[in-house]
């Protein structure tokens, strides 16, 4: 007989746990369509798992997905810590692309460091702007912020095809919705030559491992973390709650508007309007795959953008189409939403319970309580001599 | 009547994951018999009196009602039975009418077959003096109404054994004397009464027969008109815990922390706020605060503490200096310690680990250059646990995993540690066992001796003129004014709490 009791404490373990058994879940769930598909699924999961680490320029590619990744979910965890639903860490990367490509586009060959730093700031700027918005609608009005951020992702997506198709088109690109190439000048630099992966991604694993830093070994991660576990308490002992969610909200505008900066004057290396193939929305399942711990995350986005660069190599060698990957989101998702029940709750195999056992749990239970009675007569005992 | 057995428990015996919440219970209730089940918290009262009404079902050994063996399934079975009970948190709904409420508690063929169902609470209000009317709504009313709303609602089914759950706690005590009129009338007509305590005067007063658990096991039995509150007490704790005794009073004229006319709006629909309170707390007192819940002290301790920020600055001061706008932090850096009414989930982050919540209160001398200091948390938080004999696994166990008394303990001694010029102290005691509670007791007269200024909010009377040098009520967000405990006595301080200093204070005002 199987039964389920809740935890006295939630298990450390299984909050480890229960993204593995997720991803173990998720692809026993995705060989089945894989078969339905008529793909061997072993041949399905080389192409998913292995092909993005098999050689240098794989492994460049993949990093270009981990890095956005990375940068959203980091912010994200960060909220979702401090109970803020943020969804919107697609807008803030899309208009954070657009302000940088607005000044991208003014570059030369000539041009300076400067530019390319100016280009950066401008993307920062404009996520944090971008994330202010609902902040501000928040703590003025209370409005939900998981729905006017997701309001605010599409505006920011038709600021992006406006920007696009008007002011940052290519004045001679007949017509097309790009901005022109962006000057070298204005380009980050590289990893490596074999490959398009820039110093973003080392970038953004610094951040992330700073944030993990901040939120586990100082006073405002520590902040941050009460109020996201317990408004009462936070108030309690004085917490201001304006900080915290101004705080965490424009953090998080700052890392997406940089994702989306360095995926412009980066691997792409012009504004186009299919910048961002969903990072925003995936980060949020990478910031809980990584336990909403940035360390965890690093892990995790490395997962996702495995998945994301599988989708295409499946295109390319199994003819499967694009939609895989948000399946695999999708189920990715779901099971581990499921999994995380078992931190709080244990399934336990309870024997069938016959009269004999149950005498000997009520032997055992009152042996366990007789012993907790005795530490606490002794307790009492030192505590009258203490006094 | 009294010699045949209504309720009989044979070997009853009830587990939870880590605990025996009963063993081995064997307990007989007579026709017409108020027995009366006394223990600490924890003794496992309310799990034994749930398993009769239903809602939990015994592991071990049978019940039998009127001599046969029963298998209650739930409380809706209960009830047909003939078995009601009063929880102490009542179950009604504050947007419908009391007549509404009763409606809707009732199996729906019973009221079909009445024919009239106002005139039939119109009468039992009636023959038991209940004063409940059918069209009132039940937010209007106070909470000794609510409990008769409740009673109302299990007579009117032809109950035959009443249980009551620890039912004076919310009550006045003119209205524990009205619910006792009631109670002895319906056992003078041959209905069983089990009433759950742990205030044994009262026991002493109302009851035939007592039966006492202890660690969830019957540990005595006895008359109660024959004992003295002490031998009782002695049968509910053992004999190795140490009792609060009296405490010499000390008074103080120096004040240290005031409210000045300081008045707030409620802070939701059904709360009452705070109106024209002058309260002062000296150096080396402790002042305790009775009343009935919800007739303000949230919105008291709020003020008091910092959490909420409404009041004009100068309404509160400390050593006199305006204090009003300062948010529970700036006032711990003031030197203000305050331990809330909720412990799990204001107190203490239940998720978080004893380490993580001993900061959350120590953040001033436990962080550089924004930075933790992990080994001087840990010092900290140790020495916490083993002054206090918090019972924790250590201190990485999360405060949820504690029960309530060893966190209450917990909280108590780390507000305690940081020597706070002013301690905000809300129902120190509730729900603490005896032991414990007489620990918290002597650990706030030593900081009173210290010099610290106290002020105890509780619903607890007796405790408060246990340990209050001075002493005030608080009725519908007024505060009387506070009298030297020794000067005064229970029934004024009863009469106070129910409103009764209102006329003198409007006349003094006048």
């Amino acid at each position: 007989m199987l039964s389920v009791q809740p935890r006295i404490e939630s298990s450390k373990k299984m909050a480890w746990f229960s993204p593995i058994i997720a991803i173990v879940l998720t692809m026993l769930v995705s060989s089945l369509m894989f078969l339905a598909l008529g793909v061997s699924p072993t041949k399905a999961f080389e192409v998913f798992i292995l092909q993005p680490v098999s050689d240098t320029y794989n492994i460049g590619e993949l990093m270009v997905k981990a890095g956005p990744l990375l940068l959203c979910a980091t912010g994200l965890a960060l909220c979702y810590r401090a109970n803020i639903w943020n969804i919107g860490a697609e807008g803030q990367l899309l208009v954070g692309a657009v302000a940088s490509s607005a000044v991208a586009i003014q570059a030369t060959q000539n041009s300076g460091f400067g530019v390319l730093l100016l280009a950066l700031a401008a993307g920062i700027v404009a996520g944090m702007l971008w994330a202010a918005i609902p902040t501000f609608l928040y703590r003025l009005f209370h409005t939900n912020i998981i729905l006017s951020t997701i309001m605010l992702n599409y505006i920011g997506l038709y600021t992006l095809l406006w920007a696009v198709h008007g002011p940052l088109a290519d004045p001679d690109g007949f017509g097309f919705p790009e901005s022109i190439i962006f000057a070298d000048s204005v380009l980050l630099p590289l990893l490596s030559d074999n490959g398009r992966a820039t110093i973003s991604i080392v970038v953004a694993v610094g951040l992330a491992l700073l944030s993990g830093l901040a939120l586990y070994k100082t006073l405002p991660g520590f902040k941050l973390r009460v109020y996201g576990e317990d408004q009462a308490a936070a108030r309690y002992a004085g917490f201001n709650s304006g900080k915290i969610v101004w705080g965490v909200m424009l953090f998080a505008g700052a890392l997406a508007g940089f994702a989306g900066a360095s995926e412009v004057i980066g691997p792409i290396g012009q504004l186009i309007p299919s910048v961002s193939p969903g990072y925003g929305y995936a980060a949020i399942i990478v910031a809980y795959l990584g336990r909403l711990n940035p360390i965890g995350i690093i892990l995790s986005s490395l997962f996702m953008g495995s998945l994301y660069m599988g989708s295409d190599l499946a295109q390319i060698e199994l003819g499967l189409p694009t939609a895989i990957t948000g399946l695999f989101q999708g189920i990715l998702l779901f099971f581990l939403l499921a999994c995380d029940y078992l931190i709080f709750y244990q399934i336990k195999v309870v024997p069938r319970e016959t009269e004999k056992r149950r005498q000997e749990t009520l032997l055992q239970m009152k042996r366990d309580a007789n012993d907790m009675n005795e530490v606490t007569s002794e307790d009492t005992k030192a505590q009258q001599g203490a006094l | 009547m009294k010699n045949t057995t209504l309720l009989e428990l044979w070997n009853v015996s009830k587990f939870f994951p880590g605990v025996v919440a009963n063993d081995n219970v064997n307990l007989k209730l007579h026709h017409g018999e108020i027995l009366a089940l006394l223990g600490e918290n924890g003794a496992g009262k309310s799990t034994l009196v749930k398993m009769i009404y239903g809602v939990n079902k015994p592991d071990q050994g049978a019940i039998l009602w009127n001599q046969q063996e029963v298998d209650i399934h739930s409380p809706n079975q209960a009830r047909a039975m003939g078995i009601g009970m009063v929880f102490q948190h009542f179950s009604v709904f504050e947007t419908l009418t009391v007549l509404e409420n009763i409606e809707l508690g009732l199996d729906k063929h019973f009221v079909k077959g009445l024919t009239d169902l106002r005139q039939t609470v119109v009468d039992i209000s009636e023959k038991y003096e209940l004063h409940v009317e059918p069209e009132r709504y039940v937010h209007s009313l106070s909470i000794g109404e609510r409990q008769r709303l409740e009673i109302l609602r299990c007579l009117i089914q032809n109950v035959k054994l009443l249980i009551l759950d620890e039912p004076t706690s919310v009550l006045t005590p003119q209205e524990v004397s009205g619910l006792f009129r009631v109670l002895k009338r319906l056992a003078s007509e041959g209905c069983s009464i089990l009433f759950i305590s742990h205030k044994l005067k009262e026991v002493t007063d109302l009851c035939d027969r007592a039966v006492i658990l202890r660690g969830g096991s019957v540990s005595g039995e006895c008359i109660p008109s024959q004992q003295t509150p002490n031998s009782i007490a002695r049968m509910m704790v053992g004999q190795d815990a140490q009792l609060s005794a009296s405490y010499p009073k000390s008074l103080n004229s120096n004040v240290r922390l005031e409210t000045i006319d300081l008045s707030l709006a409620p802070s939701h629909p059904f709360g009452c706020g705070l109106k024209q309170v002058d309260l002062q707390l000296n150096v080396g007192e402790i002042i305790g605060i009775a009343g009935v819940a919800g007739n303000g002290q949230e919105d008291l301790l709020a003020a008091l503490s910092g959490e909420d920020t409404r009041a004009p600055d100068h309404s509160m001061q400390f050593n006199g200096k305006a204090i009003g706008k300062l948010d529970a932090g700036e006032r711990r850096r003031l030197g203000m310690a305050y331990v809330p009414a909720d412990r799990l989930g204001q107190g203490a982050v239940p998720e978080m680990s004893l380490s993580e919540n001993t900061l959350l209160t120590n953040t001033d001398k436990l962080v550089k250059y924004g930075f933790v200091l992990s080994n001087k948390l840990e010092q900290l938080t140790n020495k916490i646990i083993k002054t206090n004999t918090v019972k924790c696994r250590n201190r990485f166990s999360q405060a949820k995993s504690l029960s309530g008394g060893n966190l209450q303990k917990f909280i108590i001694g780390r507000e305690v540690e940081q020597s706070p010029q002013v301690l905000i102290c809300a129902h120190p005691t509730w729900g603490v066992d005896i032991g414990a509670a007489s620990a918290i007791h002597r650990q706030l007269i030593e900081l009173r001796n210290s010099g610290t200024a106290i002020v105890v909010i509780s619903e607890d009377i007796d405790e408060l003129f246990m340990i209050c040098d001075r002493i005030a009520a608080l009725y519908e967000g007024n505060l009387s004014k506070a009298v030297a405990t020794d000067s005064t006595n229970i029934e004024e301080i009863g009469k106070w709490i129910a409103g009764g200093f209102i006329h003198h204070k409007e006349q003094q005002h006048a």
